[in-house]
C-alpha cells in the first residue's frame, strides 16, 4: 500500500509550499527574461521567448515520459493511482505541448519571415501532439467504462515506443529535402552572454517547479472526482436498501 | 478443496455495481442451481466463474487458485444463451476448432464424435447459421463438453428449446452429474432447474438473499417470491 | 495459434467478406485518385498513393476480424479456451497481413496500369517494402483494432489511433518504394527498410506483450 502513503506524506509540502515557490520562480524568469538578460544580437527581443519555447518543449516531453511510466505501472500492478497520474501527466504534457506549437511559429514569423516550416523537430511535435489529443478523446469518450483506461494506457505506451522511430524517420526525410530556411537550434550559436544561461537555469527551474504544481493539481482533481463518484454511488446503494426494507414492512 | 470458493466477491463496471459482497461454495460433484430476477447479476456471476471477468473485489478461488490462468480455464465449460459458434462455418468445423483450441489429440475424431453423441451426426456441410435453435443449443453443448470439463457452467441453458430438446438437455445434465462433475446452471425455470439441483441459491440486487441446501428445495418458489416480491415463473 | 489463424483464414475464404470488400474499397479510392490526380505528373506520386488507399482501406477493413467473434459471442469461446492471448493477436494480424497483402497486389497492379509505372522493374526490392510496411501497418491496426471494435465511435477511432503512430511506416514505405522504383542505389533505400524493420519488431513484440490487457474485463 505504498502509493497512498507516499501522496499523504507529500500533501501538505504540495499544497502549501509548491505553489509559492513556483510562483516565486517564475516571477525571477519572468524578471530574467524580460528584465535582465540583454537582447540576442541576431535576433532580436523576440528571441527571448526561447527561454519559454524550449522550457516547455522539456516539460511537455517529461510529462509524456511520465505517463508512458505510469501507464506501464498501471498496467503491470492496476492500481487507480497510476491511471490517474498517467492521465494527469498526459493533460499537463498536452498544455506545454500546445504552449510549444504556439510559441514557435510567433517565433518564427519574424526570425523566418514564416509561420511554420516542415523542420524535423517541428513536425515531430505536431505528430507527438496529435498522438496525445488522441489519448485525451479516448479518455473522454467512455467516461464509465473502467476498460477505457486500459486502452489508453496501451496508447501512451505504445506511444512512447513510437516516439524514437518516428524521429529517426522524419528526421531522414526532412534531411533529404533540403530546407528552405536552415533552422537556428536554440542553444545553438545564440548564447553569448552568461547572463543567457542563467536566464535558462532559472526559467528551467521556473517551469519544472510550474509543471509539477499542474500534475499535481489535476492528480488531485481526478483523485477527488473518483471519491466522489464512489461516495455517490455508496448513497445510491444506501438508499436503495432503505426502499427495499420500507416495502418489506408493509 | 471447493471447486469454486467465492468470498466477498463483488464486481462492478465502472460506476455500475452487478454484484455485491457474495460469498459461496461449490463443493465437487454439487449441482447449484441459481435463481433470480434479471439484473440480479446472475449472468456475471458466471462469468466470474469462467474467468472472463476478474473481480474487482473480494475474492474468487476457482479449483483452488486465485489465477485465471490457463490451466484453470482448461477445466471450464460454459454453455450460455450465445452459442459461442461461428455461424459461417460448418457444425463438424467448429467442434474440431474448439478441440484444437483446447489441445485435444485427434481433433475431427472427436468432433466426429461429439456430433453423433448430440445426435448431429448427419448434419453435414450445412453452415451453423441455418441451424435450428434446438440444434445450435445441442452443438453449444457439444462444443462446451468434449474437453471434458470439471466444472460446468449453464446460463439460462433451457431458454428458448421446445420441450423435447429441454428434456434431452435435463437428462444430459443428470447424466454429467452422475459422472462427478460440477455443475452450475442460472435459469429461470424452476421445476427443471429444482429437478436437477443439489442446492439452490436466489440471487437478488447483487447479493445471495438465500442459500438453499438439498431438504428446503421444496420452499425455494415461496421464498423467490418473498424475497423479489414477484409471482415465481 | 496456428488453429486460431487457420480459422480465421477459413471462415474468410468461406465468406470472402473482408476481402471483397477491402478490394473494392481499394479499387475506388485509386480510382477517386485517377480523376484527381494528372497521370503525367503523378507517375513519381505513386507509392504515396498506394500507401494512402492502403491503409484507408485497411482501417476500414482490420476491424473486420474482431468484429467475426461478436457476432454470436465467440469471442468469449475465445478467451475461455486456455489459449495464450498474444497467440490471439499474432493470429489476427497474420490474418489481416493476409487480406492486406492480396489487396496490396491488386493495388500495386492497377496502380501499374494506370499510372503507367513499370512495376516489374524491381519486384524483389518492391516485395520487400511492401512485405515490411505491411507488418507494421497491420500489427498496428490489429492491436488498435482490439480496443476500437467495443468502443461506439468505432470507424472513427482506429484512424485516430493508428494514424499518428503509423507516420514511421508511411515515411519509410513511400520514400523505399520511390528509390526502388526509380531504379535508385540499393544502400539508400536500406537505410529506410531497416528502420521499418525496427518499427516491425517494437510494434509486434509491443502488441504481444499488451494484447493481454487489452481483453481483461
Amino acid at each position: 500500500m505504498t502509493p497512498m502513503p507516499i501522496r499523504r506524506r507529500i500533501a501538505p509540502l504540495a499544497d502549501g509550499v509548491l505553489p509559492v515557490v513556483s510562483t516565486v520562480a517564475m516571477l525571477c524568469a519572468l524578471a530574467c527574461v524580460f528584465l535582465w538578460v540583454p537582447n540576442e544580437r541576431m535576433q532580436g527581443p523576440v528571441q527571448r521567448i526561447f527561454y519559454f519555447h524550449v522550457n516547455a518543449a522539456w516539460e511537455a516531453f517529461t510529462g509524456f515520459g511520465v505517463a508512458a511510466l505510469a501507464s506501464l505501472l498501471f498496467l503491470w500492478r492496476g492500481r487507480a493511482e497510476f491511471d490517474r497520474l498517467a492521465h494527469a501527466a498526459v493533460e499537463v504534457g498536452m498544455l506545454f505541448c500546445t504552449m510549444v506549437l504556439v510559441s514557435g511559429p510567433i517565433w518564427a514569423r519574424p526570425i523566418w519571415g514564416t509561420w511554420w516550416t516542415w523542420d524535423p523537430r517541428l513536425t515531430m511535435t505536431v505528430i507527438l501532439w496529435t498522438i496525445y489529443a488522441v489519448y485525451l478523446v479516448l479518455r473522454a469518450m467512455a467516461q464509465d467504462d473502467p476498460q477505457v483506461a486500459r486502452y489508453a494506457a496501451v496508447l501512451a505506451i505504445v506511444g512512447v515506443l513510437d516516439v524514437p522511430l518516428i524521429m529517426v524517420s522524419v528526421r531522414l526525410w526532412r534531411g533529404m529535402h533540403p530546407s528552405v530556411i536552415s533552422a537556428p537550434s536554440g542553444t545553438g550559436a545564440g548564447i553569448q552572454d552568461g547572463r543567457m544561461i542563467v536566464t535558462l537555469i532559472v526559467a528551467f527551474v521556473a517551469f519544472l517547479l510550474l509543471f509539477l504544481w499542474l500534475l499535481w493539481r489535476r492528480y488531485e482533481d481526478l483523485r477527488l472526482r473518483d471519491e466522489l463518484h464512489a461516495l455517490e454511488d455508496e448513497l445510491a446503494a444506501f438508499d436503495a436498501s432503505a426502499a427495499r426494507a420500507a416495502t418489506g414492512n408493509r | 478443496m471447493s471447486v469454486v470458493e467465492a468470498e466477498s466477491l463483488g464486481k462492478a463496471f465502472g460506476r455500475t455495481r452487478v454484484l455485491r459482497d457474495v460469498t459461496l461454495r461449490v463443493e465437487a460433484g454439487e449441482t447449484l442451481v441459481l435463481f433470480g430476477p434479471n439484473g440480479a447479476g446472475k449472468s456475471t456471476l458466471l462469468r466470474l466463474c469462467a474467468t472472463i471477468y476478474a473481480p474487482t473485489s473480494g475474492s474468487l478461488r476457482l479449483f483452488g487458485s486465485l489465477e485465471r490462468e490457463a490451466g484453470t480455464r482448461r477445466r471450464i465449460g460454459v454453455v450460455s444463451h450465445q452459442s459461442f459458434l461461428y455461424p459461417d462455418l460448418s457444425a463438424r468445423e467448429n467442434l474440431a476448432f474448439y478441440a484444437r483450441l483446447y489441445g485435444l489429440a485427434g481433433p475431427e475424431r472427436v468432433a466426429a464424435e461429439w456430433l453423433a453423441r448430440v445426435g448431429l451426426a448427419g448434419i453435414g456441410p450445412r453452415p451453423v447459421r441455418a441451424f435450428s435453435r434446438g440444434m445450435e443449443q445441442r452443438l453449444a453443448l457439444a462444443r462446451a463438453l468434449l474437453h471434458a470439463p470439471d466444472l460446468l457452467l449453464l446460463d439460462e441453458p433451457w431458454s428458448a428449446l421446445d420441450a423435447a430438446a429441454a428434456d434431452l438437455l435435463s437428462d444430459l445434465l443428470v447424466a454429467l452429474h452422475a459422472e462427478g462433475r460440477t455443475l452450475v446452471v442460472a435459469t429461470h425455470d424452476f421445476e427443471r432447474g429444482l429437478a436437477i439441483a443439489d442446492r439452490a441459491v436466489i440471487l437478488h440486487d447483487g447479493r445471495v438473499a438465500w442459500d438453499a441446501t438439498r431438504g428446503e428445495l421444496g420452499a425455494v418458489p415461496e421464498a423467490y417470491r418473498r424475497i423479489t416480491g414477484a409471482v415465481a415463473a | 495459434m496456428w488453429s486460431i489463424l487457420r480459422k480465421d483464414l477459413l471462415l474468410e475464404l468461406r465468406t470472402r467478406e473482408a476481402l471483397a470488400s477491402l478490394v473494392m474499397l481499394v479499387v475506388l479510392i485509386l480510382l477517386t485518385f485517377t480523376f484527381a490526380l494528372d497521370p503525367d505528373g503523378a507517375r513519381g506520386a505513386a507509392p504515396a498513393v498506394l500507401w494512402v488507399t492502403l491503409i484507408f482501406a485497411g482501417l476500414l477493413g482490420v476491424q473486420r476480424t474482431f468484429l467475426v467473434e461478436r457476432e454470436s459471442g465467440a469471442w468469449y469461446g475465445l478467451l475461455l479456451a486456455p489459449v495464450d492471448r498474444g497467440a490471439i493477436f499474432a493470429a489476427k494480424l497474420v490474418a489481416n497481413l493476409v487480406i492486406l497483402a492480396v489487396a496490396d497486389v491488386v493495388l500495386t497492379l492497377l496502380l501499374g496500369l494506370v499510372l503507367g509505372v513499370p512495376v516489374p522493374a524491381a519486384p524483389i526490392e518492391l516485395l520487400l517494402v511492401n512485405g515490411l510496411g505491411l507488418v507494421g501497418f497491420s500489427a498496428l491496426a490489429t492491436l488498435f483494432a482490439a480496443v476500437s471494435v467495443r468502443l461506439r465511435a468505432r470507424e472513427l477511432l482506429l484512424p485516430l489511433l493508428v494514424l499518428p503512430l503509423l507516420v514511421p511506416v508511411v515515411i519509410c514505405a513511400v520514400e523505399a518504394s520511390r528509390i526502388v522504383l526509380s531504379g535508385g542505389p540499393a544502400a539508400s533505400a536500406g537505410v529506410w527498410l531497416r528502420v521499418l524493420a525496427t518499427f516491425d519488431v517494437i510494434v509486434t513484440v509491443a502488441g504481444w506483450m499488451l494484447f493481454e490487457q487489452l481483453v481483461l474485463e
